[in-house]
């Protein structure tokens, strides 16, 4: 369709439409004598101070964000203001007037980040290569640092502030304190005794018995001593005595290269975003860079993934699928037994039928998984006795399991949409189908079934589309496992598309939101298809 | 067991004594069935609405006993009512659940509020007026509420990781920061069922209010406004449920103990192996499912009308 053919529908165009840019000829309207956005009413005062809260949030987000040197963000808001303030200042911009606020929403959290995802499936962000190169180059330089053997010893002190630990030092008889953030810098107002810190304002200083708790998290620290890397961190190994050490490598700005001051090797830039040796020795971190279609092929070609790839894809189509049957048949089957007017108390078993549909799902899949715990749970210990089977730990258990509790969690929607269905079909077919001589189960087939999947299947449609992202339940009851052995990426025989997402980028081990982000790609594309099977049934399209 | 004896008391009644429950007998000759044939055609659908009902129930009433039960694991959990006591639910509020209830609350009240007044306000526009570029918005909004934000995670996390550093407040572990993720999503999934809605109110109304003086602004809030409230109650109440359902997005924003919505927090209580406190988890999902189920129940006709489109569960 286009605006053509929508035109004839478009005279009903309320007079005085002030902000219409459209064709529709302006109906002569007395000349109103002043704009109600020129009086001072409450109103235009409300709209005054609430643009101007909006203005003053963007202006400080522009000068913040040009402070950290976010561009993008700066553009950003920059025309976010200019939008905002024309259309809530202009005269002519009425639409916008009501757009504006949900659409700058939706391009910031819905477009754009969708956007965001195709970049991103495009490089190869993730752990090791979370940042720009130069961030990677100072990384480098203090993550490789060796003790100089002359270097002096300070006594220390760990100090904690919310969730942030550093070292207190005195060096040239003054406090400073530092995180592995910030570099040691003076505070005023620190205890020492005999050359040790004992306390500081806004810091706690650990006790022994807190160092010996966080003792992994202490030995790790390494405060810089100042702003420049190469002049290398304070770290400790007993939370007592802290040494200096010094930058093993060497950064060359001039041939962007790494250079090992003990062996001697050179590391150059490598295309993935790394500094590489002639041996292919790679330092750590890496940097972001684009990878072009590595991550889709991977997916395919790497012997290690594609398999596992392949089993979460057919698996998410099969869960999706079955879930929508299993539901769709046993909310039909329940809907055809209490459709029968002579059945006494069919309100109860209704209002009873829907509980596991008022039930939150993430409570569902919760309750269920202890439910079905192997050991302990209530469907082994009681319901069968004391059996020991394993629910959720098989790889075939597991899936009936999932298809099961999402079973109890989808019939009673299907119920109630199918006894909807059901009652809005007319009983004078039904009756002549009797008169021909059709039996139930014929009746059923050829007049009933039909009938139902006219105003049915858009909304099985929905459903699978629904299943198919059904992150929740599958997360929360089994958690994707049991996983998959000697995987690559954290993945389990329960895992479908979508919460292989979550477990390659959020999951234990490393995180890859490349590869993430591409899965995602695939499902957007899959959610498309679905959506626009669904849309050519509904026709959806044609009512705008 | 309790809460299925009402039906079991209506199949035995309806067995037994046909038509003696308090009716005037005899006045109407009595087609009902009786005996066998009553057992084939009406019988035993009574005993799959039985055994469905079981099935329906149990979990309900397993977390129910567990969340009475003070012994708190899940073996001790098996016995269902063997002990009745409220222990677990004292012990919920110092273990954090308060903080997580009002942290829910407040997720899901803002982001249901903003989605009614963007979307509405959005509905207006589009039902209203004619402007240029207005089908080809709809359309996009028809395309984009397609795919569910959740698809874009990754990048949602990247983006608030980066707005971290301008501004903290709508970065990453923040609750204004989840909220304004969720806002993100208001005009895709709603804008369509208001501006059917708003299609149904005649334009006449407007125009009288027109003609009578009133602004674009005055007609929106005190003649459309107030002629939409059910559709609007509706959306803000969906919003609510599939809100506050939310696990993905909302685990991977929110990252500290004390910013944690009921989702997050009752997770971590079900999926600790080693303490396991589930007699607190199954108080907490009690307490947690309260709300959604009395609005489910208020919403239960406007779901069998189909208005949601099968994508209501979250």
């Amino acid at each position: 369709m286009t605006e053509q053919t929508l035109a004839p529908r478009s005279p009903d165009v309320a007079p005085g439409d002030g902000g219409s840019d459209g064709p529709a000829p302006r109906p002569t309207v007395p000349p109103r004598p002043e704009s109600h956005a020129r009086r001072f009413s409450p109103g235009w005062i409300a709209k005054l101070i609430l643009v101007g809260l909006v203005d003053a949030l963007g202006v400080y987000g522009i000068i913040a964000a040009a402070g950290v040197e976010s561009w993008w963000i700066v553009a950003f808001l920059v025309a976010a203001l200019a939008v905002v303030n024309w259309a809530y200042f202009s005269r002519r911009a009425v639409p916008a007037k009501y757009l504006v606020p949900g659409l700058l929403f939706l391009l910031v959290y819905q477009l754009f980040v969708m956007a965001y995802t195709g970049y991103i499936a495009f490089t190869n962000y993730g752990d090791g290569h979370n940042s720009t190169k130069s961030d990677a180059i100072s990384a480098i330089e203090t993550q490789n640092q060796e003790r100089l053997p002359d270097s002096p010893a300070f006594p220390v002190a760990v100090v904690t502030r919310g969730d942030e630990l550093g070292f207190a030092v005195v060096q040239d008889g003054k406090a400073e304190v530092g995180t592995a953030d910030d570099p040691l810098a003076p505070v005023d107002g620190a205890t020492v005794q005999a050359g040790k810190v004992t306390a500081v304002p806004g810091w706690t200083v650990l006790s022994f018995a807190d160092i010996a708790g966080r003792a992994e998290a202490v030995t790790a620290l390494a405060v810089p001593v100042s702003d420049d890397a190469g002049d290398g961190t304070l770290r400790t190994q007993n939370g007592s005595v802290a040494y200096v050490f010094s930058p093993v490598m060497q950064y060359d700005a001039k041939t962007d290269t790494f250079t090992n001051t003990k062996t001697g090797v050179t590391y150059t830039p490598s295309d993935h975003g790394n500094f590489v040796s002639a041996k292919g020795e790679k330092l750590e971190p890496g940097w972001r860079v684009t990878v072009g279609w590595e991550n889709f092929t991977t997916m395919f070609t790497d012997s290690r993934l594609s398999g596992i790839f392949l089993k979460v894809t057919l698996w998410t189509f099969a869960f999706a699928f079955l879930s929508v049957a299993t539901t769709f048949f046993l909310g039909l089957f329940l809907a055809l037994v209490f459709n029968d007017p002579r059945v006494r108390g069919r309100k109860i078993y209704r209002s009873l039928l829907i509980l596991p549909y008022a039930f939150p799902g993430f409570l569902a899949a919760l309750v269920w998984s202890g439910m079905l715990n192997s050991k302990f749970g209530f469907v082994n210990q009681v319901l069968l006795g004391g059996a020991n089977i394993d629910w959720l730990g098989d790889p075939w258990l597991a899936k009936l399991s999932v298809l099961g509790v999402n079973l109890w969690l989808g019939f009673p929607y299907m119920f109630l949409i199918c006894t909807g269905a059901l009652q809005s079909i007319p009983g004078d077919v039904m009756e002549s189908a009797r008169m021909d001589g059709a039996g139930a189960w014929r009746a059923f087939r050829s007049i009933t079934l039909p009938l139902l999947m006219v105003s049915v299947a858009p909304l099985l449609i929905s459903s699978f589309a629904f299943n198919f992202n059904n992150f929740t339940l599958i997360y929360l009851l089994t958690g994707g496992g049991p996983d998959f052995v000697g995987a690559p990426v954290p993945v389990g025989s329960t895992d479908i598309l979508i919460s292989m997402v979550y477990s390659v980028a959020f999951g234990t081990g490393s995180n890859d939101y490349g590869l993430a982000s591409a899965v995602s790609i695939l499902i957007f594309i899959v959610v498309g298809v679905i959506s626009w099977i669904g849309f050519r049934r509904t026709r959806t399209l044609e009512e705008l | 067991m309790a809460a299925i004896d009402p039906t079991v008391a209506s199949t035995t009644g309806g067995t037994g004594g046909t038509g003696d429950a308090g009716r005037p007998a005899g006045r109407v000759n009595d087609t009902r069935l009786r005996g066998r044939r009553w057992w084939k055609e009406v019988g035993w659908r009574h005993v799959v609405g039985v055994v469905v009902i079981v099935y329906c129930v149990l979990p309900l009433l397993y977390v129910l006993s567990a969340a009475l039960n003070p012994n708190g694991s899940l073996t001790g959990s098996n016995d269902l009512f063997s002990t009745v006591s409220l222990s677990n639910f004292g012990e919920l509020f110092g273990r954090g659940f308060g903080g997580w209830a009002v942290n829910s609350l407040v997720i899901c009240v803002v982001t249901a509020i903003g989605t009614v007044l963007m979307g509405a306000a959005a509905a207006y526009a589009f039902s209203r007026y004619r402007f240029r570029g207005r089908r080809s918005t709809l359309t996009g909004l028809l395309l984009v509420q397609m795919f569910p934000q959740m698809l874009a995670a990754v990048a949602i996390f990247l983006l608030l990781l980066q707005l971290k550093d301008v501004f903290p407040v709508l970065g990453l572990n923040s609750i204004p920061g989840l909220i304004a993720v969720y806002l993100g999503g208001a005009l895709g999934v709603n804008t369509f069922l208001l501006y059917g809605f708003f299609n149904t109110v005649p334009k006449e109304l407007d125009e009288a209010a027109r003609i009578d003086g009133a602004s674009h602004a005055q007609v929106f809030w005190t003649i459309i406004m107030p002629l939409v409230t059910p559709i609007l109650v509706v959306v803000g109440l969906l919003s609510f449920i599939s809100t506050y359902g939310e696990f993905f997005i909302a685990s991977t924003v929110l990252q500290s103990n004390s910013k944690f919505t009921l989702a997050i927090g009752l997770y971590q209580w079900a999926s600790d192996e080693r303490n396991a406190p589930w007699g607190l988890f199954a108080a907490g999902a009690v307490l947690a499912a309260i709300p959604v189920i009395l609005l489910f129940l208020f919403l239960q006709k406007y779901i069998v009308g189909g208005l949601t489109s099968g994508s209501v569960k979250g």
